[in-house]
């Protein structure tokens, strides 16, 4: 009876690691074929023209161009986006970390920005739409890149806040013992001690603001020339994939796949470039 | 400390004290930035769909069950059953594998395998919808259509498998690939409430001589289980307004579909393939925003509740 009993408990053991670990597996390996498919989909389509040219007449029915249009598009909105978030996230993140530290109020932030973050891409370029229309403008590179930047906003704000929140307070205890005021101790001491942080938070909005298709669809439009003015529209890869997957040519859906595998590299080279910036930038912190 | 210097109030050069105060009051002022954000979004897209919500009682539109613009019929019903579906299915495919890698990471690996595996979730937290699109679009569309006649055959007596849709644009195929874009974020939070028990439960239990599978089921799962479902439903309210990937591979037919092979049209869909175009048919551009507006809802409430749930959680344990 109780040889039986030791055994059960070693099956049931036995058999939920086994469950677990094929689970496991089975989430890795769904991240591998995903990452092989858009590879071998990808790779036969993309050619030195692609990447350098910009569409040329007849493209979206198979003939000469590439998609550097989508390229520089998708750049310069992430890009200008990623700037005008930091403008506004890194105020936020310092008031809640030092004027506001442990408050109430900053928790009451916090859930806003969470709340912000959960809030689905295509409910933010429907309003930003909305917002441009009442305002009379077209869609246009500006209207992606303030879209954008109300995206990224939260997912940068909230990536600081937790490495905010990690810092020791002897550090700030230590630069207010020696007279300096809440400012300042948060622009020479708490930036300098967060940077590692910081980067990594800004190149994480980078990369979710470039993969976005649904919050620009609308407000940022699509051409094939790379704009002169922040008034023109903008090309992006996200929708440059998305059209050019939905058509009926073959030689087109394999620019879609192209340029699914330019963007998923990029997205790729930013994830690997942040982790090696920080852990450069980390030996200038105190541990 | 000279105190009439610190305190000096001259326009071109602040003191060190007022520029501390400017830039308090000016910090301040952006941190309102996002609630503002929030209640502009709410208050823009009532606005702009008051015209339809004005004329027709919100009761009809959600629960009409027939979408035709051009006649003025604005029923919500079948997106909002495909929103449904798609989320479901895709909970049931992503939950049990999460949980059970949740654990696995949590409780079993050694911190250098989580410190390979935590990046790995990262990217693939990362990849951009559109990508999960492509892939689906690749590899789960054929895949679905090739197992559907299987299912026909074998399961058929269950109305759920059987469909005469013969392409494998569907419901589960949207519902596989918004599993697998789900699970890093539910795999995320259920790995941070697991961590969160503190070791003197698990020592206890393992000192009475319980095996570690005793020791999670009894000593750590109880404790962890609120916060767990707070993580499920946050990884559901994504899932509720995903667009892209799903869009790209769910068919897209304003019909109520019967089973998990037939088509569907979520809300998300509904709005990217008909906002910006043909504004000239009358209160269609206010539906579209009413539908946008109850996405924005239902995504709010479930997101508050479980945001705030898994705060209480998680912070509990950590005192």
């Amino acid at each position: 009876m109780k040889k039986r009993h030791y055994l059960r408990r070693h099956i049931e053991e036995g058999l939920v690691k086994v469950l677990m670990i094929l689970s496991f597996v089975l989430v890795v390996g769904s991240l591998g074929l995903i990452l092989v498919t858009v590879l071998v989909k990808g790779l036969p389509a993309l050619n030195l023209a692609m990447l350098t040219q910009t569409p040329k007449g007849g493209y979206y029915l198979g003939k000469e161009g590439g998609i550097l249009n989508a390229i520089i598009g998708s750049l310069y909105m992430a890009g200008g986006a990623t700037i005008l978030a930091i403008v506004f996230s890194l105020p936020i993140v310092l008031y809640m970390g030092t004027y506001a530290r442990r408050s109430s109020y900053a928790d009451f932030v916090r859930l806003s920005l969470d709340v912000l973050w959960g809030i689905p891409s295509i409910v933010y370029g429907a309003f930003g739409f909305t917002i441009m229309l009442a305002l009379g403008m077209r869609a246009s590179l500006l209207g992606g890149i303030l879209v954008l930047t109300l995206l990224e906003i939260p997912i940068m704000t909230r990536a600081m806040d937790e490495v905010i929140r990690m810092m020791p307070f002897d550090l700030e205890r230590a630069s207010y013992a020696l007279g300096s005021t809440r400012i300042e101790t948060a622009t020479k001491v708490v930036i300098r001690q967060m940077l590692p942080g910081i980067v990594t938070a800004i190149l994480l909005a980078f990369g979710r603001a470039i993969g976005d298709a649904a919050s620009v669809l609308f407000v940022a439009g699509y051409t094939d020339r790379i704009p002169t003015s922040l008034f023109r529209p903008v090309a992006s890869l996200p929708l440059a994939v998305f059209f050019q997957l939905g058509t009926a040519f073959p030689e087109v859906r394999q620019r879609a796949y192209a340029a699914a595998l330019v963007l998923t590299f990029i997205i790729l080279a930013v994830s690997l470039g942040s982790r090696w910036i920080s852990g450069r930038l980390s030996k200038y912190t105190i541990k | 400390m000279d105190s009439k210097r610190l305190r000096s109030r001259s326009f071109l050069f602040p003191s060190r004290a007022t520029k501390d105060r400017l830039a308090s009051g000016g910090f301040f002022l952006i941190t309102l930035l996002p609630l503002i954000l929030l209640v502009a979004m709410i208050l823009a897209l009532v606005a702009r769909s008051w015209p339809i919500l004005e004329i027709k009682p919100i009761g009809e539109l959600l629960t009409g069950r027939i979408w035709k613009p051009l006649q003025g019929q604005f029923g919500f019903f079948p997106f909002i059953i495909g929103t449904f579906w798609v989320t479901v299915t895709a909970l049931v495919v992503a939950v049990p594998p999460c949980l059970l890698s949740a654990i696995y990471l949590a409780e079993y690996c050694r911190s250098h395998t989580v410190a390979i595996v935590k990046p790995l979730l990262d990217l693939l937290a990362g990849i951009p919808s559109v990508v999960y699109g492509v892939w689906g679009v690749v590899a789960i569309v054929p895949a679905v259509q090739s197992v559907k006649p299987f299912f026909s055959r074998w399961l058929g007596f269950i109305p759920f498998f059987v469909s005469d849709n013969p392409t494998g644009f569907s419901i589960l195929t949207g519902g596989i690939v918004l599993a697998v874009m789900i699970v890093p974020f539910i795999i995320a939070v259920a790995f941070e409430v697991l961590r969160a028990v503190p070791n003197d439960a698990r020592r206890a239990s393992l000192a009475l001589g319980a095996t570690r599978w005793q020791t999670i089921r009894y000593a750590v799962l109880p404790q962890s289980f609120p916060g767990i479902i707070a993580g499920v439903v946050l990884g559901a309210s994504r899932a509720l307004g995903e667009t892209m990937a799903v869009l790209m591979v769910v068919g897209n037919v304003p019909n109520i579909p019967k089973s998990i092979f037939d088509p569907a049209y979520p809300l998300p869909a509904l709005i990217a393939n008909n906002y910006g175009e043909m504004l000239s048919i009358p209160l269609y551009d206010a539906a579209l925003l009413g539908a946008a507006l109850v996405l924005l809802l239902v995504v709010l409430f479930f997101n508050i509740l479980s945001t705030l749930a898994l705060r209480h959680f998680v912070r509990r344990s950590k005192v």
